[in-house]
């Protein structure tokens, strides 16, 4: 049995007087690629939130590698964990360079500039993603799908051992949505990340995932492999409609879609 | 050189503040020249007290240059702070209250007719100062409800506290005779007067925390502009680094404005025009804004002094029909894109 990266345990949240998590149970064994689904509005990114600290529980564990969550401080956090949010709009202009390099903070010494090893690293990063010809653009003026690369890129350099990624391929159009799934899978298999990674693309989990959790009401209403999760029975019961599932006709991947009423 | 480049090179970033350097040296030693009264440069550098040019040069206006210098860049460094606290090139501390409460302070104090001063600092600087901290007090009081100091609910409480200290000094004024009144009015419209270095030393002990204090927390600041959440993600204590951020600078600005009234506008302007010029790296932001507010607030007040001399505009009248039309410009720019 290998380790556990995130464990969580009898965890309740909510915003004031609205319970949005309940008695939540699940553990992401480390080194695995584990997609999370559910219904919009269950829980999905608030979970994701509450494991770097983002917002804070109210009662119940999470430990990461066998440690409590509160016995890390912010910092040793963000070198634990790297975090890629939704794609979202960008006020301020960043260069791409400035930005990847902001993401070594929990390295930096609080009163030194980054050192030559944080530079190197941030080299390292976005000839990782491919993004190196981009070091000098601004953040705000380069197309969405480069962005999001960015921001992986901007994760990866906080050399962390677990990648918490919140939809980071929705909104982006079909090519870079695929180019982008393939990048985060390959380079968390290379850098043997554990990735906790909230989807509503169903069709991908097979190829790239070895876990599913999902979650609805607030719940874990079931995890396992994809193939134990992802029946049409089971989807059902998750997302309240019916789904059909046709062979992909090269690959021979099941394909779900919903079923026409 | 185009005002907003693709790519900003290091190279870029160092010759902007190599520039600003320079063009500080050359402002503090040409403004104090310009002025009602001509001076000439051999009394200058008479070094004897019985030259009036002598007098006027290093005892009036050299120190009034200081003075105006050090403010401006307070004012610009802190409106920077406070935009990047609450992510929105709008903001600065006066949209907090912090000018409104100094305001309130100064206008009882005239109100009152005291003639007292606290620890030798004049009376309306005290009570300007005192003004500042309740506000502060207050939009901390006010965004902690829940105990939960999220950012847009700092900048509420901040716009209704300044609301409601504006009725309070309106009210004031309205009981005040007309001898009063018009102290107050002229107090609002913030000014430098200066005779001697004592202004200078008052002033001084701010520019050093606002220094120390903001070079802290640069890296800090380039993530939180980045969003609370991506921050956090990074390791940024996000909720205690806010709470000093925002404590430190409205003390800072409560002790300018206490000074020279509330000038307005120099906090937004300077770091925006930065932003574009170097771009959003605290790193080199925060020096490029230092200089930058501090060299307009400068040219503002040598303007003031000189336009209707030997009348003087206060200063903030000046900075306000600058900054206004920048203001309205600015806003197009966040609207359109």
């Amino acid at each position: 049995m290998s380790e556990t990266a995130i464990d969580i345990n009898q965890f309740f949240f909510g915003y004031g007087n609205k319970k949005v998590l309940f008695d939540v149970g699940l553990a992401v064994p480390a080194g695995q690629y584990v997609a999370m689904i559910g219904p919009n509005g269950v829980g999905k990114s608030t979970l994701l939130k509450s494991i770097n600290r983002i917002v804070k529980g109210q009662e119940g564990s999470i430990r990461l590698f066998g440690k409590e969550l509160a016995a890390y401080s912010q910092k040793e956090l963000g070198r634990l964990i790297g975090y890629v949010p939704q794609y979202h709009e960008q006020s301020f202009a960043y260069t791409v360079f400035e930005f990847v390099l902001m993401a070594r903070y929990p390295y930096f010494d609080a009163l030194r500039p980054p050192s030559e090893e944080d530079e190197k690293k941030v080299h390292e990063m976005l000839a990782l993603i491919g993004l190196g010809d981009f070091k000098d653009r601004r953040v705000h003026q380069i197309s969405g799908g480069e962005r999001q690369k960015v921001y992986i890129a901007a994760a990866l350099a906080q050399e962390p051992r677990v990648l918490l990624l919140d939809e980071p391929t929705a909104h982006l159009d079909p090519r870079y949505h695929a180019e982008i799934q393939q990048l985060i899978s390959k380079v968390s298999r290379n850098l043997g990340l554990t990735v906790l990674h909230v989807t509503h693309d169903l069709n991908h989990i097979f190829s790239w995932s070895q876990k599913v959790i999902a979650l609805k009401n607030g719940r874990v209403l079931m995890q396992g492999t994809p193939q134990e999760v992802l029946t049409p029975k089971n989807l059902e019961s998750i997302f309240d409609t019916r789904f059909i599932f046709i062979p992909h006709p090269q690959t021979r991947q099941p394909i779900i879609v919903p079923e026409m009423s | 050189m185009m005002l907003e480049a693709d790519t900003i090179t290091k190279r870029r970033k160092m010759s902007v503040l190599i520039l600003l350097l320079s063009l500080t040296a050359l402002v503090l030693f040409l403004t104090p020249l310009v002025g009602a009264q001509p001076l000439s440069f051999s009394d200058i550098f008479s070094f004897s007290n019985d030259s009036l040019d002598f007098k006027v040069f290093w005892k009036m206006r050299i120190p009034r240059s200081l003075v105006a210098f050090f403010a401006g860049a307070i004012l610009a460094g802190c409106g920077m702070v406070f935009q990047a606290i609450f992510r929105n090139p709008l903001v600065c501390p006066f949209t907090l209250g912090v000018s409104a409460g100094a305001s309130f302070g100064a206008t009882i104090y005239i109100r009152l007719g005291l003639p007292l001063s606290l620890f030798g600092i004049s009376g309306i600087s005290s009570f300007a100062f005192l003004g500042a901290l309740l506000s502060v007090f207050i939009v901390w009081k006010l965004a902690r409800i829940k105990n939960d100091a999220s950012i847009a609910k700092m900048l509420l409480a901040g716009l209704v506290v300044s609301y409601f200290f504006i009725s309070l000094i309106m009210f004031i004024q309205y009981t005040s005779d007309l001898y009063q009144s018009m102290r107050i009015t002229r107090w609002l419209m913030g000014g430098l007067f200066v005779y001697g270095y004592q202004p200078v030393y008052d002033i001084l002990p701010f520019v050093l925390i606002a220094c120390i204090g903001i070079w802290r927390y640069t890296h800090e600041l380039n993530l939180l502009t980045t969003g609370e959440e991506l921050a956090i993600s990074r390791g940024v204590d996000v909720r205690r680094t806010v709470k000093v951020l925002f404590v430190l600078t409205s003390l800072i600005v409560g002790g300018v404005v206490s000074a020279c009234g509330p000038i307005s506008f120099v906090g937004i302007i300077a770091p925006h025009i930065c932003r574009l010029l170097i771009g959003s790296d605290h790193r080199y932001l925060a020096p490029a804004t230092f200089l930058f507010g501090g060299l307009f607030l400068t040219v503002c007040d040598t303007m003031a002094r000189t336009v209707v001399a030997p009348a003087e505009i206060p200063v903030g009248v000046i900075t306000a029909l600058i900054g206004g039309p920048f203001f309205l410009w600015l806003m197009q720019r966040c609207f359109r894109g």
